[in-house]
């Protein structure tokens, strides 16, 4: 505790250290003059101009977004069960994909360290990679369509479910895979039966919540030409149909909602 | 346990007592297993129909893939150094103003979407916020305020803000909910205002995580801006994607390998914030 004396001799307490004091001082200094340094960047790059009447624009975009032309959503049951087949196989694909990524980034099931660091790699890569960019990517090399979302979803859902899968796994007791390599089991037995049993339960959790998260991401995949609702979303925006936009808006606010909760019951359900 | 299931334990032990032994299955009930199986392959053939692929295209572009991987043994960081450096810092300032605005938005919204703290009107004002910015995509909220704010990096930081908002709240809110309310009290019995009892009794409890929280932000920000920049929203995305369809791959391998080295370097730094906060 931090105590200075007066100059009549009495303790007076002090929360912190002078030293501490300025440690602070100059932390948040640094931080608030970065942050306004930022700021100066972004306002340069800014035309103040188009910021000024941003009220007047939104009050306009939201007179021509009301009311909704409800019979647009008529034309929009194709592109939806596309988004869904998306994220659902793409989720799929992931999956199959993260298992052995997986246990091979595992600390404890590892064949080698080489092995994990080198899973470790593909994890990362996959997730720091946002969806999008994975789609704009397979849009390039597959062309446009339901194919390259799929794949784009699969890739980006490995790093995420194999992050998790491997934590997992690394958190599992350890006693009844010691019993199960007591009886002289081999490694892929022990795997099987030792392993496997304790995850199955975290496995499907991640893969649900992973299917929901993906539901969300597949609506903008059409964005850059990867199929699903999104390419409907783009085609209404390049035609100033802003009356049609709302009508995607709703669409994707009941079917988010709706997987959310799917996916809440069915974690529910397993955890 | 209910008298079903311990007669199916039982028909098990028997059995393994006389070598038979099956592993447990993840679902208990006979019938949901068929059902969940039958459902399965149903979708399977449905979805797996109506997905359309244009095979000739796809061959087509197989040699641009194997380009594209090829791209990523020499990245060329140089030909267009100038755009990747404007892109990037756009997007590292809009990472760090959006996360600080966020966040500081997101305190007061998360409190009042508390529901041991906040009176019922303010909670569900509070939690409405939360959906929406939540449900929305950042790339949808960017088109919108694009179109309010016109193109440029200030479009993406109020997007990304916004996002902020929702996913610090949210958690934030979970936080105090499940906080020792016996500090609460005892601050309380010694008469202390409001603003002292959120100062001196729930600050302290939640800081650690809230700081851990927005680093984390912090790297999902960076992570988001490299794609708001698709619809005109500023930052390293419009450079990756005018690469792309330039076809330039050794310059989108540049920018991609940039992302993951930052994202790598965030989620390093942030992890050893988190250890030293807590």
């Amino acid at each position: 505790m931090p105590v200075l004396t007066s100059q009549q001799g009495m303790p007076v307490w002090r929360r912190r250290t002078t030293r501490a004091q300025w440690l602070q001082f100059s932390a948040w200094l640094l931080g608030v003059s970065l942050f306004l340094f930022c700021w100066k960047v972004i306002s340069d790059n800014t035309m103040w101009v188009f910021v000024e009447d941003a009220g007047r624009q939104g009050s306009d975009l939201l007179s021509r977004m009301i009311p909704p032309k409800w019979e647009y959503a008529n034309v929009l049951w194709k592109p939806m069960w596309d988004t869904l087949n998306i994220a659902t196989l793409g989720t799929a694909l992931g999956i199959i994909m993260a298992f052995p990524v997986a246990f091979l980034a595992a600390r404890n099931t590892t064949p080698h360290p080489l092995v994990r660091s080198l899973a470790l790699m593909v994890i990362v890569s996959s997730r720091s990679i946002n969806s999008l960019i994975w789609a704009m990517l397979l849009v390039t090399i597959l062309g446009p369509g339901v194919l390259a979302g799929i794949i784009a979803i699969a890739l980006r859902s490995i790093g995420f479910v194999g992050k998790l899968l491997y934590e997992a796994i690394e958190e599992i007791h350890p006693t009844p895979v010691e019993a199960i390599s007591a009886t002289g089991a081999s490694r892929l037995q022990i795997m099987n039966y030792g392993v496997l049993p304790q995850v199955m339960p975290a496995f499907a959790g991640i893969s649900v919540y992973r299917w929901d998260i993906n539901i969300r991401e597949s609506t903008v995949l059409g964005l850059v030409g990867a199929g699903g609702i999104g390419l409907q979303l783009n085609a209404s925006i390049n035609m100033l149909a802003w009356n049609q936009v709302s009508v995607i808006f709703v669409m994707i606010f009941a079917t988010v909602l709706v997987s959310e909760w799917i996916s809440a019951r069915v974690r529910h359900a397993i955890i | 346990m209910s008298e079903q299931a311990q007669a199916y334990f039982e028909a098990r032990q028997q059995a393994a007592r006389q070598g038979q032994w099956r592993r447990l299955p993840l679902i208990h009930s006979q019938w949901l297993r068929w059902a969940i199986a039958l459902g399965v392959v149903t979708y399977l053939v449905l979805a797996l129909a109506s997905v359309e692929v244009n095979w000739a295209r796809v061959a087509e572009g197989a040699s641009r893939g194997l380009r594209f991987i090829g791209a990523f043994a020499q990245p060329d960081f140089m030909s267009r150094g100038n755009d990747i450096i404007n892109g990037l810092v756009e997007s590292l300032t809009m990472t760090l103003t959006s996360t600080v605005i966020g966040v500081m938005l997101a305190i007061p919204v998360g409190l009042g979407a508390a529901r041991n703290i906040a009176p019922l009107p303010v909670y569900f004002v509070c939690r409405s916020i939360i959906a929406v910015s939540r449900t929305f995509q950042e790339i949808i909220i960017a088109i919108l305020f694009v179109v309010m704010f016109g193109f440029g990096p200030l479009a993406g930081m109020i997007t990304l803000a916004f996002a902020t908002i929702g996913f610090m709240a949210k958690l934030l809110a979970e936080d105090v909910e499940d906080l020792d309310w016996r500090q609460v009290e005892a601050v309380r019995a010694t008469g202390a205002s409001w603003w002292q009892t959120m100062n001196h009794a729930i600050q302290p409890q939640v800081m650690p995580r809230l700081i851990g929280l927005s680093m984390y932000r912090l790297d999902i920000n960076f992570r988001e801006s490299s794609v708001i920049g698709i619809v005109g929203a500023g930052g390293i995305g419009a450079t990756l994607n005018t690469s792309l369809s330039r076809y330039e791959y050794d310059t989108s391998a540049a920018i991609l390998l940039i992302i993951i080295a930052i994202v790598l370097l965030c989620e390093y730094s942030s992890s050893h914030v988190r250890r030293w906060t807590q």
